[in-house]
């Protein structure tokens, strides 16, 4: 509740500011039209035009909202039309991505912490891999997985016979699940390498006493004080691979997905659409990261180690 | 009489390569510690009672020389588990209890389930710490969570105890009381203790044999064997025979800072 007056305010002056601007943005067209009809705009009729308008420069935030509700209450989930049926294309690639990327970024972590010959040959690389633009990566991959065939999570084939069809979201899953993981992997790489040494001398010494193994070393000692670095990797590598899923769907077909909601949208000027894509990757990412947000509290609570 | 020798320092040198030039931490150690001795190394901060400690756990390599425990080199010992060892700050691992503390080792050495939990309510009993088993180590004091580092080390019954200042954090109360729990626990275990302190009444009152050592380089300056009986209440503390030992080790270390200068 502390919070609640200070939230608003900034809300509230966001929203003065979107709606000035929309004006401001949005009102050359508005005179642009009047002056072809030889007609002159009052005041009261440009605020009302430039909120109101099909393809504005920069859309009301209650167009948005609007446009929210359409297409996702308003539409059935299976239409092409439904933000619901385009999130959860982006979601299910960002999930399976995240998860290829954490799993190959933990990995990549232990082996460069076991190994002399990883610790000076991955990271370079790892560090390479990111400084592409993924937006010059991404079309290759796309092309490279669709030549050698893999681009379905489940062929038709394969899915028909276990769901008696093909699910639309795994249609062209592959290549986004692997551009979505080229993101989200390095953060887990980063922050793992770095929590994985993060004991100290003295607590490694204490096992080197028990004459403990390597693999104990690592379950009961570098493993735990990692936690609260993966956490923080994760959180990273989400929004990451969000984003590299969307991105991936600027080239991937079938032309799918928040991402291609967005590209569309801005093929044709449907600026409200791009917009309320915007606003659902926002919405999602939020959501994820805040998912991972309490499993976090949650674990460390049980380690007693939440402050 | 049987003497068993169970630590055995010879010609031991140590030197420490840094990047700002060499520390000389250990020079021509000789030491030989007896099966069931308590022995105190005491010395001003940077002589290398530590190293020395460390250098008998195989936790540090010695540049020349040897150390032999329980008749093996070292690091065969220490793969032996031949020692539990108290560091100078507790190092208890936060995501675990102080019950899942001192279970670590005995996961980590295979005891069975049921022993393991037998062995930790005996080993807290010990150090005064019952019903804190379940509580988290920042939940508990400095000198508390020092006492669970203790028990930490005695839960799997190793014969040898090193311990690195165990109690320079606490009160004189607790550390009195403590004192005479390890004095007990030596006395009904039969265990070899190798101790380090700065306290002066602290290593005449636990020791058999009080090492007094002196820095740059550390090495040893005197040993003193104790003639206090093995029976010791607290007020020994006041005998003549007590004030003569201390005299003597006060003068052993003085005699080390003489050299110094
Ligand atoms: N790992 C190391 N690398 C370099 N020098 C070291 C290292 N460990 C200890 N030394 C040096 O060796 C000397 C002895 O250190 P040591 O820790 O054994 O002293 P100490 O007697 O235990 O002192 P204190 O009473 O303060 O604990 C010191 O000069 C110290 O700086
Ligand atoms: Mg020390």
């Amino acid at each position: 509740m502390r919070n609640f007056f200070p939230v608003i305010t900034v809300v509230a002056a966001i929203m003065v500011i979107w709606y000035g601007a929309s004006v401001w943005m949005n009102s050359k067209w508005v005179y642009d039209q009047a002056a072809r009809a030889g007609t002159e705009v009052s005041f009261g009729e440009l605020v009302k035009d430039t909120w109101s308008q099909e393809r504005p420069v920069l859309p009301a935030p209650h167009q948005i909202v609007a446009e929210l509700y359409k297409s996702t209450v308003e539409k059935k989930i299976t239409s092409k039309r439904s933000l619901v049926f385009h999130g959860w294309i982006t979601l299910s690639a960002t999930l399976l991505g995240f998860i290829f990327g954490t799993g190959m970024g933990i990995l990549l972590a232990i082996g460069i912490v076991h190994n002399r010959a990883m610790d000076m040959s991955v990271m370079p690389w790892a560090i390479a891999s990111q400084t592409v633009p993924i937006i010059a990566i991404a079309p290759m991959i796309v092309v490279v997985m669709s030549t050698i065939g893999a681009t379905d999570f489940l062929g038709k084939g394969a899915a028909t016979a276990l769901f008696g069809y093909q699910p639309a979201f795994m249609q062209g899953l592959l290549p986004k699940a692997v551009i979505a993981a080229y993101l989200s992997f390095f953060p887990v790489v980063v922050g793992m390498v770095k929590g994985l040494r993060s004991p100290d001398n003295m607590q490694l010494d204490l096992l080197k006493t028990y004459n403990a193994s390597k693999s104990r070393t690592f379950w009961s000692l570098r493993l735990p004080s990692s936690t609260p670095y993966l956490f923080t990797s994760l959180k990273i590598g989400m929004a990451g691979a969000l984003v590299g899923a969307i991105v991936s769907e600027l080239s991937a077909s079938p032309l799918r997905g928040l991402g291609a909601r967005m590209l569309t949208g801005s093929y044709y000027g449907q600026t409200i659409q791009i917009w309320a894509a915007l606003f659902a990757a926002a919405a999602m990412a939020a959501t994820l990261v805040g998912i991972i947000g309490m499993i976090e509290r949650y674990s460390l609570q049980r380690m007693g180690m939440a402050k | 009489m049987t003497t068993e020798t169970v630590i055995k320092a010879e010609n031991l040198d140590l030197t420490f390569h840094t990047n700002d030039g060499d520390v000389h931490a250990l020079k021509d150690i000789n030491l030989d510690i007896q099966k069931g001795d308590f022995v105190s190394f005491i010395g001003p901060s940077g002589c290398g009672k530590t190293t020395f400690l460390r250098t008998i756990a195989a936790l540090e390599t010695p540049t020349a020389g040897s150390v032999c425990v329980n008749g093996m080199p070292a690091d065969e010992a220490r793969k032996n588990r031949a020692y539990g060892y108290v560091f100078q700050a507790a190092g208890l691992y936060p995501w675990r209890t102080i019950r899942g503390n001192i279970r670590l080792p005995l996961e980590i050495m295979g005891f069975p389930k049921k022993e393991q939990e037998d062995h930790i309510s005996k080993v807290l009993d010990l150090v005064d710490l019952r019903g804190f088993g379940k509580k988290f180590p920042w939940q508990l004091s400095g000198g508390m969570q020092q006492r669970a580092s203790i028990a930490r080390a005695l839960a799997f019954n190793a014969d040898i105890l090193l311990m690195d200042e165990p109690f320079g954090a606490l009160d004189e109360i607790v550390r009195d009381h403590l004192n005479e729990q390890l004095l007990k626990l030596w006395d009904r275990t039969n265990k070899t203790i190798a101790f380090v302190t700065h306290s002066i009444p602290e290593a005449v009152y636990l020791s058999t044999k009080i090492v007094v050592m002196s820095p740059r380089p550390g090495r040893i300056s005197d040993v003193i064997e104790s003639t206090l009986p093995r029976e010791r209440p607290l007020d020994i503390r006041d005998t003549k025979e007590f004030l003569d030992i201390a005299h003597r080790v006060r003068e052993g270390l003085r005699a080390g800072h003489a050299y110094d200068e």
